[in-house]
């Protein structure tokens, strides 16, 4: 009972988290992009695309916290702690770039402060996001005493998935643009994606070449002569689908570029999962260690049935009531 | 320094910082809402303009309490995790439900009442404004579920060193939570209200937007009128309900040190920790047994009858709350004066009543700060009340970290919401509402091509 409850909260954090990354990350991604893009007016339509939604992308993080916070309580009051200044670090990243949302709309002199804050906010968050997610692949071991866990943040491997996430996100925002503009912004855009897609596969297979080295498990998952055949499907759909991405940001098949992009991250994800699985904490902790008392896994569950496909239905009626091209940047 | 208490310091920073942003937003959505359907009804241009202009106040507002609910549940984790680690079963499938129930609803339909004016329909409109008004009250809803059951935990059991529920009905229903969430709600639109009162006096005063300015004052005054006897009621019923539960943080309330039947009311003191006795006290007879009980002669527990460690911080809760219910009468006199002036048809032109109520606009907020400061001292040593030792909840971090993260907060929180977030509030107010004109009153409307615009199409 235990177990098949904690699985289901596992696919539902998952999925949480997976919506945070796609979600979260096309407006981190236009945040990156900011670097490139100097004018005013081509910025306040980028922010424009992302005005009205960006605070529901964010609360996927939101609900994914809260999620760990009440099926695997233990996972959770064991990692926050261990990874007490990159969270915090990261919070405070958030925040500022949450702010800046309001602030640029209301400012006037001080716009280029708000814009750099802006930008500057985004890049830090991707990066402790990718210096996380390396994390979660190395793995993290119980200290002596038993209740505390060390890890460590800045290796040559997590900050190479840092510099991946970078590329990543800007992928996912540069299509997201394209999807909304039109003109030169557009054109721009098709640029930066296709350098950015290419950096994104270079990543892909550095990664996935390197983390079987990192540690001898995922090497033993991945290999394992009874399943190579099935798992080698994940790799060579990736590669389908960025070839075709390619082809896609050449041919400038706008309306598709963006869900390709989302195909390649869903891999990428599923990836990760193959790699860490059974683990909340890799190496450490197992999703059913870490479940919370079965009549909460129920409780919440039942809400998250309930609650789940509502919240999805509006979020998508927001998404289709603010669709079609940015013509002019939208205010109060 | 103790760990414990950077980690008490940093939390309580991040906390009062953050709960003024959900607080008046819940009063600003009630307000709008409230101007909202009286424009459906009455199709007058003027209150919509009142709409579009509080709205820009809310957008501002409400992204502030996004970004600071963010640390608030980050740190719960990072400061609290022995806390987590036993309350996560309970609390945290609470919180999951206000994610789930609130968090979304306020996400996607505040971006639709931001943005959405000319997108959709006006009836649309006001229904995405009640759907955000019913998200934040939600999360209301469920924050003080959570804090109430850490006051007066019932429904789940404590098993090794997790609790596990017995009645998600009785965790949810815990025997504070009616009247505090009640409390806190109805706080949260007289705080806002005063807020409203005070930049329309101020309009008022400065002949600016005079007509904005008396439909807003107008209308919060009424509602002061009828809000304020009732937070004095509700206030009482969760006094009565904290005498019943957690004696010693009345008994710190009242700066009562020795138990004793007919107990006074000590209207102001210093309660002396070393003596265990109040210095300066000035007080009436039988008067605090009477409030706390509704008895002239009931008993009330004294500081005294626990040893000084299981004490509340006695100079603190009894000062916080003395701020909050001096200024709840001001409060409620304000709103008695407003009707006796309307009565002389001057309520709108009294300088030193309207420069009053300019004072009192952040009266309600420092209320609700005061107030929750009585609710988590008056806890203390406790986090969850009878069960886990504030000293006991906080996590295993180096020392630091936690100096590391509270720094850069007061660093961040003082610039954004101490001085850019009033410094936007104040550009707002005094860029002041846009007239929208009502295309029935212009010549030719009919022959205008961005007619379909303005009426919200």
């Amino acid at each position: 009972m235990t177990e098949t409850l904690a699985s289901a909260w596992v696919i539902i954090i998952g999925f949480c988290i997976f919506m945070y990354v796609l979600l979260d990350g096309f407006d981190l991604g236009i945040g990156i992009l900011f670097l490139f893009i100097k004018k005013t007016d081509e910025r306040n339509l980028m922010v424009s695309s992302i005005l009205p939604v960006w605070d529901g992308n964010q609360t996927w993080l939101v609900l994914g916290g809260a999620s760990l916070y009440g099926a695997f309580p233990l996972a959770f009051s064991l990692l926050l702690p261990t990874l007490y200044l990159p969270l915090f670090t990261m919070v405070i990243g958030l925040l500022l770039r949450g702010i800046t949302f309001e602030f640029r709309l209301k400012a006037k002199k001080s716009l280029p402060v708000w814009d750099f804050i802006f930008s500057a906010s985004s890049i830090l968050v991707t990066c402790i996001q990718g210096l996380l997610l390396g994390s979660f692949v190395s793995g993290f071991v119980f200290n002596a005493d038993g209740t505390s866990l060390s890890y460590t943040l800045f290796t040559p491997f997590n900050v190479c998935c840092s510099v991946a996430l970078l590329f990543g996100y800007t992928l996912l925002g540069a299509t997201w643009i394209i999807m909304k503009t039109t003109g030169f912004l557009q054109d721009k855009m098709y640029k930066a994606a296709k350098i950015c897609l290419m950096m994104v596969a270079i990543f892909l297979v550095i990664i996935s070449i390197w983390s079987p080295f990192i540690d001898p498990q995922i090497q033993a998952i991945w290999f394992n002569p009874n399943k190579i055949y099935k798992l080698a499907i994940l790799p060579a759909f990736t590669a389908l689908m960025l070839l075709y991405c390619a082809r896609c940001i050449s041919q400038k098949r706008e309306a598709i570029i963006f869900w390709l992009c989302v195909g390649i991250f869903a891999c990428a994800y599923l990836g990760f999962g193959i790699s860490t699985w059974p683990y909340i904490i890799p190496h450490t902790m197992n999703f059913w260690q870490a479940a919370s008392a079965p009549s909460s896994l129920l409780f919440m569950l039942f809400g998250a049935l309930l609650l789940l496909p509502v919240l999805l239905g509006y979020t998508m009626y927001s998404y289709y009531l603010f669709r079609g091209k940015i013509i002019e940047p939208i205010a109060y | 320094m103790l760990p414990e208490l950077i980690s008490r310091i940093q939390f309580g920073f991040t906390i009062s910082f953050h709960i003024l942003f959900p607080a008046f937003s819940i009063g600003l959505i009630t307000f709008i809402a409230i101007m909202e359907g009286r424009w459906l009804k009455t199709q007058i241009p003027h209150y919509l303009m009142i709409c579009k202009f509080w709205t820009k106040i809310l957008a501002l507002t409400f992204g502030m309490g996004i970004v600071s609910g963010i640390v608030m549940e980050f740190q719960l984790g990072t400061n609290w995790s022995q806390y987590t680690r036993e309350v996560g079963s309970v609390l945290g499938v609470l919180f999951t439900y206000e994610v789930l129930t609130a968090f979304f609803i306020e996400a996607g339909f505040l971006g639709v009442m931001f943005f959405g004016w000319d997108k959709v329909p006006p009836k649309l409109h006001f229904a995405a404004t009640l759907l955000a008004l019913i998200g934040v009250t939600f999360s209301a809803f469920w924050i003080m579920a959570a804090n109430s059951w850490m006051q007066t935990p019932s429904g789940a059991v404590l098993n090794g060193t997790t609790f596990v529920t017995t009645s998600w009905w009785d965790v949810i229903f815990n025997p504070s939570f009616v009247p505090r969430f009640l409390h806190m709600l109805v706080s949260t639109y007289i705080a806002s209200f005063f807020v409203i009162a005070g930049v329309s006096a101020y309009y008022l005063l400065h002949h600016k937007h005079v007509e904005f300015a008396k439909t807003c004052f107008s209308f919060v005054m009424w509602a002061l009128l009828i809000l304020m006897p009732l937070q004095i009621f509700l206030g009482d019923r969760v006094g009565i309900v904290v005498h019943e539960y957690q004696p010693l943080k009345t008994a710190a309330i009242e700066g009562l040190w020795d138990t004793q039947k007919g107990a006074p009311l000590v209207l102001f003191a210093w309660p002396n920790e070393k003596t265990e006795s109040n210095d300066y006290a000035l007080s009436i007879p039988k008067l605090a047994s009477w409030i706390n009980t509704h008895e002239m002669d009931g008993q009330l527990q004294g500081l005294k009858s626990v040893v000084p460690a299981e004490r509340p911080p006695v100079p603190v809760v009894f000062w916080s709350f003395r701020v909050m219910v001096g200024l709840g009468f001001l409060m409620l006199i304000t709103a008695i004066l407003g009707l006796c002036y309307r009565k002389h048809h001057s309520l709108f032109k009294r300088p030193l009543f309207l420069k009053w109520c300019m004072c009192l606009a952040p009266a309600g907020f420092v209320s609700i700060i005061t107030g929750w400061f009585v609710a988590e001292f008056g806890r203390q040593p406790w986090v969850v009340y009878g069960f886990l030792k504030t000293a006991n909840a906080v996590s295993a971090v180096p020392q630091y970290q936690v100096w590391i993260s509270l720094l850069s907060i007061i660093v961040v929180y003082g610039i954004i919401f101490g001085y850019f977030y009033f410094r936007f509030f104040f550009a707002t107010i005094a860029k002041g509402p846009t007239k929208i004109e009502d295309p029935l009153d212009r010549p030719f409307f009919y022959m205008s091509p961005d007619i379909g615009n303005e009426c919200g199409e």
